[in-house]
């Protein structure tokens, strides 16, 4: 089934009576996205592009079994719908959102733990482009023409670095089974590792392009972890090669602080682990091809 | 967001961490002044800029008498420091920290960051002070102790008796080190920092503890819930091609190079900046235009980078997804129009609207250089830099 969505799961959007949440909500239904509600305080009661709208994400879940959530909500009160969609029981949600205090982002974890493993959310994001399986539905801003379906797991920070490769791997023929963003924050919902673990139990995944850049421990962590539990091959790149240190290159999380958080240390790290790392941004779709060879291409 | 030393110890004084007496200056006899407020027989008078390694770059120095005062702020005073944090253009002096002279026993290092790993803010502190912590881990490793704090309690006095504790504190001094420890603690919470370092945290002659030097770093993302935080805001740290694009909602770095670069979203901006390294060229710049940019808003990202006077070449780089490629290219016609560009401009489009966006750039007549891909765009930029450009990049 692809991971963390596909062509049944049905999807509420917090913040779709606003302008963005609209656009992409609308853009979501067009692509097939089994959208079934919207929460916006205040908006219960109102229908938006054929949808009805909530005030609670609770009263969203009761009434249409919402059990995936895309967050759409400004900066200043991000922290709070993601809470109020892991409370209510969402089971995946995905918060677009750039700009969430980092310290509101630790209680978000923080509050996360506070839910048995059997109904606990996994969050994916902030400040990230979305989660899509191509040809089945999708939850956030990508431009859904650059994925043609297929069978590579694609992991990135970068939405756009995302794009680049899915665009990259088109054009070789190369199709995607699911493409996520977890976001540039330093303190994010979903790691690497994470992800990894669920393309590694995806039948439908035969093989992973993880995106990196510099800043944080998350790229290396995830390179040992698939060392140790991956069957399936992972290739690589990591951004930021000419990033100077100590300054923040974008993303919030994009920053070089300490040891081993460098764009040429995370290469060498991944390499060590056995990760086929793209040498050059244009070379990410050939990368794949080389690992992968005709078995993907097919 | 970085402020001063000055402002740092303030803030934490506040949350009740002990300081040494002092007083800004901003003219040599002001500087004076202080010292005769302060009284005593010894200050310490420090450059205040927005970097570490200020001492061994003679930023900061002991004064004996208010004369001495007087002639080191006017050697200090409008002049730019440079420190191995700072690179060769260093940081501009504009103001002066005054302070009594402390008898220092023991140093120590006491920081707070927000750990990435744990996802929490982790205390790091070591017996040996007055180093950087990026040596410290080289060269004493050991000595160095971390505390993780749940965001849910908050740090309890347990925690911070076990470090004093473990700092080799003496029994008289458990309650002021606990009180630092967690006065600290709290001004990172409240205030929403990234970073808080006492570098040294002393204990004087006497017995007692003294933040002698303080950093203070903070989240700018959180700078909304923070105006007094954001009021500290010192723009003659900040490089100016930076100011003048922050001012306007861009985010942008400047870097040394000659190729100016204008992407939308952070990492195709780093991957872009890494393509032109690898096709033989340098980044003028970092500049991200970020989602849903209009026209306006990628004139405004011409102006910012031809703000620097090194750029002769500018790669514009938009894989739409939340963009339009034909408002991208509007905006570039526009630039064209209004900037009367003389520059060669290299535009790679991909993405939302990409036929329409070409479609406008092949029908402007303007000699704009297209690019099918990343690795195209990159080398057409480097081609298209001046012969000579080319060749002192060569030599070098």
């Amino acid at each position: 089934m692809a991971i963390l969505i596909d062509s049944t799961t049905r999807v509420l959007v917090q913040g779709m009576s606003g302008r963005l949440g609209k656009f992409h909500a609308e853009d979501m239904i067009r692509y097939g996205t089994n959208v079934v509600a919207g929460v916006t305080p205040g908006k219960g009661g109102a229908e938006v592009l054929g949808r009805p709208q909530f005030d609670t994400v609770r009263a969203a879940v009761d009434a249409t079994g919402a059990e995936a959530s895309l967050v759409f909500v400004p900066p200043p009160f991000a922290a709070d719908a993601i809470m109020e969609a892991a409370d209510a029981g969402i089971r995946t949600a995905v918060c677009i959102t750039d700009g969430i205090p980092a310290q509101d982002m630790m209680q978000v974890k923080r509050f996360l733990r506070r839910y048995r493993a059997d109904r606990k959310m996994q969050l994916i994001g902030p400040n990230c482009a979305g989660v899509i399986s191509p040809g089945k539905g999708f939850m956030g801003i990508m431009p859904t023409h650059i994925y043609k379906p297929g069978r590579v797991g694609i992991v990135s920070r970068s939405g756009t670095l995302g794009y680049e490769a899915a665009s990259q791997m088109q054009a070789l023929g190369i199709g995607v089974s699911t493409s996520v963003g977890i976001g540039g924050d330093p303190i994010n919902g979903s790691s690497f590792r994470d992800i990894l673990a669920l393309f590694e139990a995806d039948p439908e995944t035969d093989a992973v392009m993880m995106i990196g850049e510099i800043g944080g421990p998350q790229e290396a962590e995830a390179a040992a972890w698939a060392r140790d539990n991956m069957q399936k091959p992972v290739a690589a790149y990591v951004a930021g090669l000419s990033a100077p240190k100590g300054r923040t290159m974008g993303h919030a999380g994009a920053i070089i602080s300490a040891f081993g958080e460098s764009a040429q240390e995370k290469v060498e790290i991944l390499e060590d682990c056995g990760i086929r790392v793209a040498p050059t941004p244009s070379a990410m779709g050939e990368t794949v091809a080389a690992l992968f060879g005709a078995s993907v291409a097919a | 967001m970085d402020i001063h030393e000055y402002q740092a110890k303030e803030i934490l004084a506040g949350f009740g961490v002990p300081v040494p007496r002092g007083g800004t200056a901003y003219s040599p006899e002001q500087a004076g002044y202080r010292a005769h407020e302060l009284a005593g027989r010894a200050w310490v008078i420090k450059a205040q800029i927005h970097s570490g390694g200020r001492g061994e770059a003679g930023g900061v120095k002991l004064c004996r008498s208010e004369d001495e005062i007087v002639a080191t702020a006017g050697q200090l005073l409008g002049k730019k420091l440079a420190t191995r944090q700072t690179g060769p253009r260093g940081k501009l002096v504009g103001r002066l920290y005054v302070e009594e002279a402390t008898d220092i026993a023991r140093e120590l290092y006491l920081g707070f960051v927000l750990d990435r790993a744990s996802e929490r803010i982790m205390v790091v502190a070591s017996e040996e002070g007055g180093m950087e912590i990026e040596e410290l881990s080289v060269e004493k490793p050991d000595s160095i102790r971390r505390l993780s704090i749940d965001p849910a309690t908050g740090m309890r006095d347990f925690q911070a008796r076990e470090l004093a504790f473990a700092l080799g504190f003496e029994a008289a001094q458990i309650n002021d080190a606990v009180r630092i420890f967690r006065g600290a603690y709290r001004a990172f919470r409240d205030l929403d920092a990234t970073m808080v370092e006492i570098n040294p945290l002393v204990v004087t002659g006497d017995g007692r503890l003294v933040a002698l030097d303080a950093k203070m770093s903070f989240d700018d993302n959180a700078l909304f819930r923070r105006p007094q935080i954001a009021e500290l805001r010192d723009k003659s740290q900040e490089d100016p091609r930076e100011s003048h694009a922050n001012d306007r909602g861009l985010n942008y770095v400047g870097l040394e190079g000659n190729i100016g670069c204008m992407i939308n979203g952070a990492g195709l901006a780093m991957a872009t900046l890494d393509m032109i390294k690898l096709a033989g060229g340098e980044p003028a710049n970092f500049l991200d235009i970020g989602g849903g940019a209009s026209p306006e808003r990628v004139l405004k990202a011409f102006q910012a980078v031809l703000l620097d006077r090194n750029v002769e070449v500018v790669l514009v780089n938009i894989f739409a997804g939340i963009n339009r490629c034909d408002w991208v290219a509007e905006g570039v016609v526009q630039a064209f129009e209004k900037l009367q560009l003389k520059l060669p401009v290299v535009v790679r489009l991909a993405g939302t609207n990409v036929e329409e966006g070409r479609a406008i750039i092949d029908g402007s007549g303007l000699p704009i250089i297209t690019a099918s891909s990343l690795a195209d765009a990159a080398e057409k930029a480097v081609a298209a830099l001046p012969a000579d450009a080319r060749s002192a990049m060569q030599a070098s």
